[in-house]
């Protein structure tokens, strides 16, 4: 082993490579490293922020969401109440209206009825007296026998 | 080669002999041709594939790391920008736990020691003869290819940090205050001399150990890379393979050993005691 000029020129060398790492190496890489870590630190901040900002915002939804169905609860009932509302009013002119037209029916019936008895009152008179002239072969003097007539009629 | 035929000592002085330029008292300057040369020429010599290989491995180094750093941004990385983020995060974690001052040194100092170490052991994995004969073949005799297996290598980073922890101890604790540390402790001040050699060793074998520590593991792996690769060659996979996968987590373990005990020492420099 010889020690000789060899060792000044490692030295040399050594010294240039250190010196070279330390100005063109070093401080960039570990800028750079630096930077991303503040990066990361505020990326997870961020995201913290979010997920409490999403926790706020359900809250809110869970309050409103509440607050919606309760009136559509109450709306519901409303219109529950108006539609029995809405159909008994119906139910009750109907049948106001059915008893109308009953009654209206009920009147021209009989109206109707009297009319066919009298016309069947007086088709009976006449057969009555056509049949007693008939009978008596005589003609009964129509006039004559009016009152009896009549009064034969308004028996039947 | 030496010869044509070498003998199994032959090959191993083959391979453990730089590539040496330098000044022979009697060829001038000049490649040496064989260690003997080589030892000859003394201090006024280089260790030309040490240098060559080192440096290119740091401009390797450099460069994927720039490559990296110039498109370093705060969004998602990827590929290259991802790995060199996972270098700088490991050197910076390890740097945080250990030091705690301040300093726009030591991190990157430590990157530097931790990637370059590692990819000047790395060429250990590379088989043995394979570079070695790519050089014979274009007239290069000698060629080590592991710079970390030159102890000029690493007593030349080990000096540098050494440097360092110097610098530092006087910029934080004052000429006085480092001289006190040296000479005042553990036995107080009538002690004076006892203390500084107890101290002066200490503060010695920071850089020697370090250097030594990384030399003798690569030194010692290579070594057997090459006792297996004097073997038939049936039988070399069998050992080489187990080696070689050994071997990465060694490679990796001193890259990292270099680096911590930079940063410790460093840190224990920035102390008052």
């Amino acid at each position: 082993m010889n020690i000789n000029l060899t060792l000044i020129g490692q030295l040399i060398a050594f010294t240039i490579f250190v010196l070279f790492c330390m100005k063109y190496v070093w401080p960039p890489v570990s800028e750079a490293l630096a930077e991303r870590q503040k990066k990361i630190a505020e990326g997870l901040d961020a995201a913290d922020k979010a997920a409490r900002d999403l926790e706020t915002a359900k809250a809110k939804i869970e309050v409103e969401l509440g607050s919606a169905r309760a009136q559509a609860t109450d709306l519901l009932e409303q219109a529950n109440k108006r539609s029995s509302q809405i159909v008994n009013e119906a139910q009750g002119k109907a049948r106001e209206e059915a008893e109308k037209i009953m009654a209206s029916a009920q009147a021209q019936m009989a109206q109707e009825v009297a009319q066919a008895r009298e016309i069947l009152r007086a088709d009976v008179a006449k057969l009555a007296i056509s049949g007693a002239e008939r009978v008596l072969n005589a003609s009964v003097d129509a006039a004559a026998h009016k009152k009896l007539l009549t009064e034969l009629a308004e028996e039947l | 080669m030496a010869s044509e035929n070498p003998t199994a000592s032959e090959y191993i002085q083959h391979h453990l002999t730089n590539l040496t330029y330098g000044f022979h008292p009697d060829h001038g300057w000049s490649f040496a041709h064989g260690a003997q040369e080589a030892s000859e020429m003394g201090f006024m010599a280089i260790h030309v594939d040490t240098m060559g290989w080192s440096v290119a491995l740091g401009i390797l180094f450099c460069g994927l790391f720039r490559v990296g750093a110039k498109t370093a941004h705060s969004g998602v990385p990827s590929g290259l920008l991802n790995f060199v983020e996972l270098m700088v995060e490991f050197v910076d974690k390890s740097v945080k736990e250990t030091f705690h001052g301040k300093s726009t040194v030591i991190a990157p100092l430590a990157l530097t020691i931790l990637v370059w170490v590692f990819l000047m052991n790395l060429m250990d994995l590379v088989p043995v003869d394979l570079i070695p004969y790519i050089f014979h073949a274009a007239g290069v005799d000698y060629m080590k290819v592991v710079p970390t297996t030159d102890v000029n290598a690493t007593l030349g980073m080990s000096i540098g940090v050494f440097l360092l922890i110097i610098f530092y101890s006087i910029k934080i604790k004052g000429i006085g205050g480092f001289v006190g540390e040296l000479t005042l402790q553990p036995f107080g001040k009538w002690m004076i001399p006892f203390n500084f050699l107890l101290e002066g060793v200490g503060l010695i074998a920071k850089p020697i150990s370090l250097a030594l520590r990384l030399f003798g593991n690569l030194y010692a792996g290579e070594l057997i890379f090459i006792l297996i690769a004097l073997m038939p060659f049936y039988v070399q996979w069998f050992l080489s393979v187990p080696w070689a996968i050994f071997h990465i987590l060694v490679i990796v373990l001193q890259a990292f050993i270099f680096m911590m005990l930079t940063i410790v020492y460093l840190s224990m420099a920035h102390e008052h005691h």
